[in-house]
């Protein structure tokens, strides 16, 4: 029977259909694997089952039930856990606390202290983990960490337990014994939803698979028999890549950035790439894969420990973003509103900052004229709709934010761009306005670096792939030699292996 | 400055002139209910009452605009008073009290700015340290008592007059000249509004994060170190327990005035307006006999709803007025 079961849910966002109509079900003992790429609504399915959104149309039952959750506590009372990438633990509570955090035993406001501790020993047994109920959340391991989450599950007696990328951070001792509890759990009879991008664990695991895609189902496979990995990657990559992209080639000049063996936070292994002149290098990989750190190292928002940077053909250490901006870098980063804009100043602000701050120095007056004239003439040539230079950049939509920050290099003259998931967030009428601002920009001598999830952005835009995977590079393919199947085969964890 | 563009939004039509309404129905509510208030001598004793909160209130507008606080300036005012006394009397040189003062100032704004940035501590709690060990340092520069200035001519700066209007008032107001300039024209201003209104881009943005914030703090010190100057020529002395509760009263004015406490929003305009009432307010408390202990309560208050204001200003709801969809 049925314990969880999607029918037809769908769930739009502004500009973007997140689901579109997605039904499977999953029975009581059934681990059912979900996967597909970044953006192909694992994500959006899970947060639904929690209770976090709402779908516009279709239901999700439970125990044959049709829910619609009011929140999270609703989607808890119903016997739904979801055990999360980041854990929502109280650090320096004790494993007892945390374990029975909103249900602590005891009478008129007073805690039970002996319950509590008692309670939460029996269900650390049955985890069978041997953790000290009073140490603080603090002093354990993620591993750990996660066991408790699904110790909470387990003290709620949760029927339908969903796992989002457990393993992502887990050591292989520790995935071994969350593979020993997840089967105990389906022997208990429940139902498991697990999200994963590690092929050899969902063989390992999983008794079916669920494959989603631009937030469409395509295909269950009901038992591992049917499918193997090259069938798997298929259905998660096999799509047509539309015209929106509209690739014009053109001419590449001189190396303008180059890395060798780069090494520092968030990178695994030392990275090595080159770029030239004209050139647009697109860095695939799954959310997570190091792209945006190596992009913040380029940059000098972070410090490398080790490797080489060369700039235009001479050796380049960046003691923060000023030396790389002088040094004739940018960056757009990927969280547009926290570290992009200035949402409550005016587009012509957010326009000058960088060029104000380039050359005479702080103490110097602005040129108000000069500056009010590059704004409005990016504005115009980047086509940002707003009512005005001095309208508050915060109210604008996200495609027009994004041509603000761009413009803002353009008036900074800056000759290599990393841009970090450039059309994240923004319809598909603006995506192609972007993509036609970063041909131009190549087009004029300038150097694009850009980072993004969405495959055939990077196969359509690119003129190299370099793809990135657990903090490291796995390899670069060229525009010509670009599938989706090479393309998710390096960029996934366990695949590679079996590639080759 | 976007004066007569038709694109300004409501909200922030509301919040330019919101302040200049509550000053205005302010002062025809006092003149009507407080007996001698709209008197030429009772509106120079109001503009000069506020002299001291008015020059230390253009760099705490600067502070609160980079999303800081200072809480170490009434502290500073009194020690640089109390050191320039301490100096003048022992010299007998003007110039060498008022340098003392100054260098106070600059000192402790530099300590403060440097804590806050170079070590990542939030602003508030540095500050009520600081607040406390610089009042400390002021009682024992002084000894724990008044410091009498045995330089007369130094009273001049705070008793003399240039054009009929005293040299405080002259000094407040050309702090608000030059603060207005540097917000408004130089790219250091910018900076901080940039700063104050997203630091990470702004860093990202290659806007010098860290030496903008150590130049504020030494500016906000500088000010309050001639603020404790100007008042030791006003009272003759160096007090080590004078300008008490002053970081509030100050505050209060610039968040009264329309700056944000979340940074990136300031005006000075707004600064003056809200030193005004600020002004207005303790000036109808002391005309209308109310007793000490009241006005505390009402100065808290004052600034209470100040904070609210400012919050409601921010607050989702409000902002929806005026959002171009495009």
């Amino acid at each position: 029977m049925a314990l969880l079961s999607y029918e037809g849910v769908g769930k739009t966002f502004p500009g973007v259909v997140a689901l579109a109509g997605v039904s499977f079900s999953v029975a009581a003992g059934e681990i059912r694997a979900l996967m597909g790429e970044n953006g192909a609504g694992k994500s959006t399915l899970l947060k639904i089952l929690a209770g976090e959104y709402h779908p516009d149309s279709g239901t999700v039952k439970v125990d044959g039930q049709a829910r619609a959750f009011a929140g999270p506590r609703d989607s808890a009372a119903a016997g739904v856990a979801i055990i999360h990438q980041e854990l929502h633990l109280a650090p320096d509570l004790s494993v007892a606390e945390n374990l029975m955090l909103g249900a602590f035993p005891g009478r008129g406001g007073f805690v039970d202290a002996k319950a509590l501790r008692a309670k939460a020993a029996e269900i650390l047994q049955r985890l069978g983990e041997d953790i000290d109920p009073d140490a603080p959340v603090r002093s354990l391991s993620i591993g750990k960490r996660q066991m408790i989450e699904i110790g909470k599950a387990l003290l709620r007696d949760a029927r339908v337990i969903a796992f989002d990328e457990p393993t992502s951070s887990l050591s292989a001792r520790e995935t071994e014994t969350l593979m020993r509890i997840i089967r105990d759990l389906k022997a208990e009879g429940r139902a498991i939803l697990y999200v994963s991008h590690r092929m050899e664990e969902v063989f390992a695991l999983s008794d079916s698979v669920t494959v989603l895609r631009d937030g469409r189902h395509v295909v269950d496979y009901l038992s591992m028999g049917e499918v193997d990995q090259t069938k798997l990657i298929a259905a998660m990559a096999g799509r047509t890549i539309t015209d929106i992209y509209d690739y014009r080639a053109r001419p590449l000049g001189e190396e303008t950035i180059a890395a060798e063996a780069l090494l520092g936070p968030g990178l695994r292994q030392p990275v090595a790439f080159a770029a030239r002149r004209g050139e647009i290098l697109g860095f695939f990989g799954l959310v997570g894969a190091g792209r945006s750190e190596l992009f913040r190292l380029l940059y000098g928002a972070e410090t490398p420990t080790g490797g080489r940077l060369r700039v235009n053909g001479k050796p380049a250490t960046f003691k923060g973003p000023r030396d790389a901006i002088a040094a004739g870098l940018a960056l757009c980063p990927e969280d547009r509103k926290g570290e992009g804009i200035f949402p409550l100043a005016a587009v012509r602000e957010n326009i000058a900052v960088a060029t104000r701050n380039l050359g005479s120095g702080e103490a110097a007056f602005l040129s108000g004229g000069a500056e009010a004239r590059t704004a409005q003439d990016l504005i115009a040539l980047m086509r940002v709709k707003t009512a005005s230079a001095e309208t508050p950049i915060g109210t604008l939509s996200g495609g027009n934010q994004q041509k603000a920050v761009i413009a803002r290099w353009l008036a900074a003259d800056s000759e290599i761009l990393l841009m970090d998931e450039p059309t994240r967030g923004i319809d598909v009428g603006a995506r192609s306005e972007i993509y036609g601002h970063i041909y131009r920009l190549a087009e004029a001598g300038k150097t694009v670096l850009f980072v993004s999830s969405d495959m055939p952005e990077v196969m359509g835009v690119a003129d190299r792939i370099v793809v990135m995977r657990e903090g490291a590079i796995a390899g670069v393919v060229d525009r010509s030699e670009a599938t989706s199947e090479l393309l998710l085969r390096l960029a996934l964890p366990d695949a590679a292996g079996a590639a080759h | 400055m976007t004066m007569g563009n038709s694109n300004l939004s409501f909200l922030r039509r509301f919040s330019a002139a919101g302040p200049l309404l509550m000053l205005a129905v302010l002062f025809v509510l006092l003149s009507v209910f407080v007996p001698d208030f709209l008197g030429l001598r009772n509106m120079r004793g109001l503009i000069l009452s506020v002299t001291l909160v008015a020059t230390i209130a253009p760099t705490m507008m600067l502070v609160l605009a980079l999303r800081e606080v200072d809480l170490s300036v009434g502290s500073t005012t009194a020690l640089a008073g109390v050191l320039c006394a301490v100096v003048m009397s022992s010299t007998g040189s003007v110039a060498a009290g008022v340098l003392a003062g100054l260098a106070a100032g600059a000192a402790v704004g530099f300590v403060n700015g440097f804590v806050v940035a170079r070590f990542q501590v939030n602003s508030l709690i540095v500050t009520l340290a600081t607040m406390e060990i610089v009042r400390g340092l002021a009682f024992l520069a002084s000894g724990g008592e008044a410091v009498s200035i045995p330089v007369e001519r130094f009273y001049q700066l705070g008793s003399g007059a240039f054009l009929g209007i005293n040299y405080p008032i002259w000094i407040a107001v050309l702090g608000f000249v030059v603060f207005a300039v540097v917000l408004n024209r130089m790219v250091f201003g910018r900076n901080v509004l940039a700063i104050g209104g997203n630091p990470e881009a702004a860093r990202l943005a290659g806007v010098p994060v860290n030496r903008v914030r150590v130049i504020v703090f030494v500016l906000q010190g500088l000010a309050a170190g001639l603020a404790g100057i100007v008042l030791a020529a006003r009272i003759t002395s160096g007090q080590p327990n004078t300008s008490q509760g002053l970081e509030l009263a100050v505050i209060s004015a610039c968040v009264l005035g329309g700056v944000s406490l979340s940074g990136g929003v300031a005006t000075v305009v707004g600064v003056i307006v809200g030193v005004l009432i600020m002004g207005a307010a303790q000036n109808a408390l002391n005309l209308l006999d109310v007793p000490t202990f009241y006005q505390f309560v009402v100065r808290g208050g004052i600034l209470l709803a100040a904070v609210l204001f400012d919050r409601l200003r921010q607050s989702p709801g409000f902002l929806k007025f005026g959002t171009t969809k495009a």
